[in-house]
């Protein structure tokens, strides 16, 4: 008998949720109806965002962060992402420790994923993912990114609130604030407040929102939180920060404007990301890919004009390929 | 994109050995495997669960402290309790010899003692895990 | 150490021997490998001669026995005045069965104790703990409270021996447990002698037995060291240990790196606290692992203790010479030994017990042959206590003291272990110091690191490992394991139930309650945790306390 998916995790199976995502991850042409089916039930949860450099915290303030959510009777979904070896595709895992003490909760989905080469510290399916869990019925929706660098900052297309996570000493700070990590954040986070330098990185982020607010002019002044998340302190705080931020969007009518760009970014990304499986595939197929490939490392074509002849057989071809969707 | 081979490696009970649960996990990492390794002070439910969320092929079970003949069969219990039938579920650790027979019986595939070559493991995983 | 004519005649030579007769010997025969390396991985010469000592100062680098930097021991007789501590470390079962135990050690000649408690009460839960289920017994000794501490202990005088105990987040309560005895055997406190492991950093960097996140569980460790500072003088406060470090697979330089690290920390902290370095240093003793290849080992262990010493006296301003000296216990590698032919580990720990020997220890364990397969028996722990008494009475090593010393390949690896324990100390410093760099993950990868590539060298050939890639045979499966019976949960969970219902209800509430009320100030607790063992508070109970106050800790795994 063929397992209808989308009934069974709208119905609540963890199960049916696991496997869709396994599909979703490995570009299986199984989810796609599925998703289908499940994408009227979304558009419900609120998504967060967690991100910061590596070692920042984020699984930690993760952790406790979902505790308080419980407590106020919220259901979580987590999305924790970690970074793929590049040389063996293999990857470790290992955000989910932190949030061990939820693992039984039947009321708290916690998914690891792999970015399988996919950069902005995050997966390619990371964004499927949350549907899924929103139509899985999770009221909060966390993603932790993979520790960020500079300029992965995928993270906002995303979430609702972006939260940036931020440590005394680790002498990045004004670097990573030059950068586009700044420009990103809803709420700052300083945790390790418990380190020396906690007040003096306060100040410097403080100082940083008051010049940026000239240019933004987004009616919202991202606050700065300080917390020990290791020993629990300033989660409360923190969380109302993130409630602050969820009600002067709804409020502003920013929340929709922010969802429909999203929608807008996701419904072009999602054209393109298909387009560009159908003709990669059907090239790699034969290994006609690799063949051109030679040829232009041979100099015997060039690339410009591959790309405009492949373009043109695909868009003669384009009945052979509606099958296939 | 390719199917990886998605693995729990878990700590399950108070035992804190962990080398060679580690030690493991970035070795199946290396063979290209997905690896959520649990930490320690695994219950079994917790160990269940997080296979369950995970959707992984396979749970990897180290114990060091002789408490395997009690937490090995529980983890498959549950995962049959929730039909997760056809997660390969293997064990390794401090095992006496005469304790395998009982495993397999009640549902670990295969138990690896100290000394055992990690590629012998990673064979016998790659060639057991189930497709989805 | 030698004169600059004599090392120009040396250095001729040696280029001669190498251009000469090492050169035709190579062209006619390669030797075995290319590069040979200790088990640490540290690269070995062909030979060493005085010109790789050349800056050794005899009086600045080695000195003699009991004196400033302490390379050649603390102690000014050392084993010609008394040997080591036979100490082997024993704990399963009901305490009635480990103290059957340690009467028979004690018969054969051991000279102090050492408490292998079970893992429930090593995590602080009770045996009747739902997370206890199918552990008690299993790997240790079951305590649940001051009536098991008693029959533990029945019929040994506490003055008469030294006990170690393997405690380290619940430390406090289990030395609650033995000092409330020894009032009750009638043995006054600065009669007592033995040793706490105590070491709460080693359980997060690679043993696993946390409760508390570290700023609390370190308050616990210092509020120990305090009270005995004060009210038992005799004992070690704490055993900051290399040991779990070393089996977890360092090498070891790095054994002693991260060991003195934790001891700054726990110096420092004490410091903090207000105390004199003189008034608690002199107690904080070490634990440290012995592996096969002899020469290394006790290149590190006289590397150590003239490390800690300049440590002690440079960095501490330290005083008195107790404060600087290394006071080590060594339990021998039982990540060295087999599953497969273990009667070769019989061998394997005589050689390394020879390493402690040669290299200065205060006490020692020695593994038993079945380590890799079970709880000793007590015919492998009578072999593995033969071994020592052997060691000590038969070979000699225990005539003159740090009879290596002056060995070209010893003095140079005890310097270059030196440099590298030195190194670490001032990264880990830079890093913001020892719980920095537990946080950030630092200490825990170096050692995995270690781990992973050791198991490579063994996977691939590169290092020999006997019965494990060469010299292998079919053996059939060992018999004769120690088996522990799985009704010990059972009859310690009706001990319990018995032992809540018939204690003193209010008494114990109030003991509780005290114990929480002290806990939340800056009050050392030891006090309030004498009062509710006696009271016949549970470990469990006492640890659920501070569970409340200071929440639980599941550190980062590093993998
Ligand atoms: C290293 C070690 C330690 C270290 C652990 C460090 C660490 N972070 O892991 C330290 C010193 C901390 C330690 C402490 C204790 N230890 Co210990 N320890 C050992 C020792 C010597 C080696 C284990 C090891 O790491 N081997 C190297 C690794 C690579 O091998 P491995 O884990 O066996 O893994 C291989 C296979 O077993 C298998 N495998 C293992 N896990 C898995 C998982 C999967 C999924 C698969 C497929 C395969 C697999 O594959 C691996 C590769 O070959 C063993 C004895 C021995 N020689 O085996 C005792 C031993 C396990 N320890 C023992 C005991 C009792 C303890 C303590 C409980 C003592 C006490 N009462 O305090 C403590 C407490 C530990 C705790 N917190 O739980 C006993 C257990 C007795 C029993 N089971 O009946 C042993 C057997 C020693 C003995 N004979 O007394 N120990
Ligand atoms: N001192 C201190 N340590 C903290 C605090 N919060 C987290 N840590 C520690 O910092 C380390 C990293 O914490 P994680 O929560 O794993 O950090 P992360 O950002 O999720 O890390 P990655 O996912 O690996 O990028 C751990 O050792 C934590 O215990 C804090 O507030 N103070
Ligand atoms: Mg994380």
């Amino acid at each position: 008998m063929k397992r209808d998916y989308a009934k069974e995790i709208l119905a609540g199976s963890p199960q049916a949720v696991a496997r869709l995502i396994s599909w979703l991850e490995d570009e299986d042409e199984r989810a796609y109806s599925i998703m289908e089916e499940l994408y009227p039930h979304t558009g419900r949860a609120y998504v967060i965002g967690i991100t910061g450099s590596p070692g920042a915290g984020k699984s930690t303030l993760t952790d406790k962060l979902i505790r308080i959510m419980r407590k106020g009777g919220l259901t979580v979904g987590v999305v924790a992402v970690d970074p793929s070896s590049p040389f063996t595709g293999g990857a470790l895992l290992g955000d989910r420790i932190r949030m061990s003490d939820h693992s039984t909760d039947p009321e708290v989905y916690i998914r690891s994923m792999a970015t399988r080469g996919f950069l902005g510290g995050m997966a390619k399916a990371t964004c499927d993912v949350v549907k899924v869990l929103d139509a899985f019925g999770k009221d909060i929706i966390i993603i932790e990114t993979v520790g960020v660098g500079q300029d992965e900052v995928d993270i906002v297309g995303l979430a609702d609130t972006t939260c940036v996570v931020l440590v005394p000493g680790l002498g990045d700070v004004i670097q990573s604030m030059k950068a586009g990590v700044m420009e990103i954040a809803d709420v700052y986070v300083v945790n390790k407040a418990d380190r020396d330098g906690a007040d003096q990185l306060n100040m410097e982020v403080n100082a940083r929102i008051e010049q940026d607010i000239h240019i933004k002019m987004s009616g919202w002044v991202p606050p700065v939180n300080k917390t020990i998340a290791v020993d629990n302190v300033g989660m409360q705080d923190l969380w109302e920060s993130i409630l602050k931020h969820r009600a002067f969007l709804e409020e502003s009518g920013r929340l929709v404007e922010k969802r429909r760009k999203q929608t807008y970014q996701e419904t072009l990304r999602m054209i393109h990301n298909e387009l560009f499986r159908l003709i990669r595939d059907q090239l790699s197929e034969d290994g006609r890919l690799d063949r051109l490939v030679e040829e232009i490392l041979e100099r015997k074509r060039d690339p410009y004009s591959t790309m405009r002849e492949i373009l043109s057989e695909w868009l003669d071809s384009t009945p052979k390929y509606k099958e296939a969707l | 994109m390719a199917k990886k081979i998605k693995i729990i490696v878990a700590k399950p009970g108070l035992d804190g050995h962990d080398r060679g649960a580690k030690l493991l996990a970035r070795i199946f990492a290396e063979e290209g495997m997905e690896v959520v390794y649990t930490g320690l002070r695994q219950t079994p439910e917790m160990i269940v669960a997080a296979a369950e969320q995970e959707d992984a092929d396979v749970v990897g079970l180290s114990s060091l402290s002789g408490v395997h003949n009690y937490f090995f069969p529980r983890v498959v219990e549950l995962l049959k309790d929730k039909g997760l039938n056809d997660v390969l579920v293997v064990g390794g650790g401090i095992i006496p010899v005469e304790d395998y027979d009982f495993l397999q019986k009640s549902g670990v595939k295969a138990i690896f003692g100290p000394g055992t070559p990690t590629m012998e493991i990673v064979n016998f995983i790659k060639s057991n895990a189930r497709a989805r | 150490m030698f004169d600059e004519k004599v090392l120009e005649k040396i250095k001729a030579g040696k280029e001669k021997w190498d251009q000469g007769p090492v050169a035709k010997t190579l062209a006619k025969a390669p030797e075995q490998k290319p590069v040979f390396t200790t088990i640490s991985g540290t690269p070995v010469e062909r030979i060493y001669t005085p010109l790789d000592i050349a800056g050794l100062d005899y009086e600045r680098d080695l000195g003699f026995p009991g004196q400033f930097p302490y390379t050649r021991g603390v102690q000014p007789t050392m084993y010609r005045g008394r040997y080591w501590t036979m100490r082997q470390y024993a704990g399963f079962g009901s305490a009635k069965d480990t103290n059957a135990r340690y009467r028979y050690l004690l018969q054969q000649g051991q000279t102090g104790l050492s408490v292998a408690f079970q893992l429930p009460t090593q995590a602080g839960y009770d045996s009747d703990h739902p997370l206890s289920m199918g552990e008690v017994g299993k790997v240790g000794v079951a305590v649940d409270s001051i009536e098991d501490m008693k029959v533990l202990f029945d019929g040994i005088p506490l003055d008469k021996v030294t006990t170690s105990m393997t405690i380290n987040a619940p430390a406090t309560v289990l030395l609650g447990m033995y000092l409330a005895l020894a009032e009750e055997q009638g043995v006054p406190w600065d009669k007592v002698g033995g040793t706490v492991q105590n070491d709460v950093l080693k359980e997060i960097i690679c043993r696993g037995q946390y409760i508390y996140p570290p700023k609390p569980t370190m308050r616990l460790t210092v509020d120990l060291i305090e009270f005995c500072q004060k009210h038992v003088p005799r004992w070690n406060t704490i055993s900051i240990s290399g040991y779990h470090i070393r089996e977890s697979g360092s090498t070891a330089a790095q054994e002693m790196a991260f060991t003195i690290a934790d001891g700054i920390a726990y110096t420092q902290a004490c410091v903090e606290r207000g105390m004199d370095v003189d008034s608690f240093a002199p107690r904080l003793s070490f634990f440290f692992n012995a592996f096969t290849n002899v020469l290394e080992e006790v290149a590190k262990f006289r590397a150590g203790r003239r490390y800690w010493a300049k440590v002690m006296r440079d960095r501490f301003k330290a005083k008195d010479p107790r404060s600087m000296m290394l006071r080590y216990h060594v339990q021998t590698g039982g990540v060295t030994l087999t599953a497969q032919q273990p009667l070769n580990n019989i061998v394997r720990v005589a050689l390394q017990t020879y390493a402690t020997a040669l290299g200065g220890a205060q006490s020692l364990h020695t593994n038993s042959y079945d380590e890799a397969l079970c709880l000793p028996t007590q015919e492998a722990v009578t072999v593995a206590l033969r071994t020592q008494q052997i060691v000590a009475e038969e070979s000699g090593a225990t005539d003159t003291i740090d009879p290596l010393a002056g060995c070209y390949y010893v003095e140079k690896m005890t310097d270059q272990i030196e440099q590298d324990i030195d190194d670490y100390i001032k990264k880990i410093d830079a890093m913001g110091g020892t719980l920095a760099a537990i946080e950030q993950g630092f200490i825990q990868k170096e050692i995995q690191n270690s781990a992973y590539r050791f198991q490579k060298e063994i996977e691939s050939g590169e290092r020999i490992y006997v019965g494990i890639n060469k010299y292998t045979m079919e053996e059939p499966p060992p018999t004769n394991l120690l088996k522990v019976d799985m009704s010990v949960g059972d009859v310690e969970a009706a001990k319990l139930k018995k032992l809540r219902a018939e204690r003193d209800q209010a008494k114990w509430k109030a003991a509780l309650d005290n114990l929480r009320k002290v806990s939340q100030t800056d009050e050392n607790v030891m006090p309030a945790v004498i009062e509710a063992v006696k009271a016949k508070a549970t470990v469990g109970e006492i640890c659920d306390v501070w569970r409340d106050i200071y929440g639980q800790y599941r550190p980062k795994e590093f993998v």
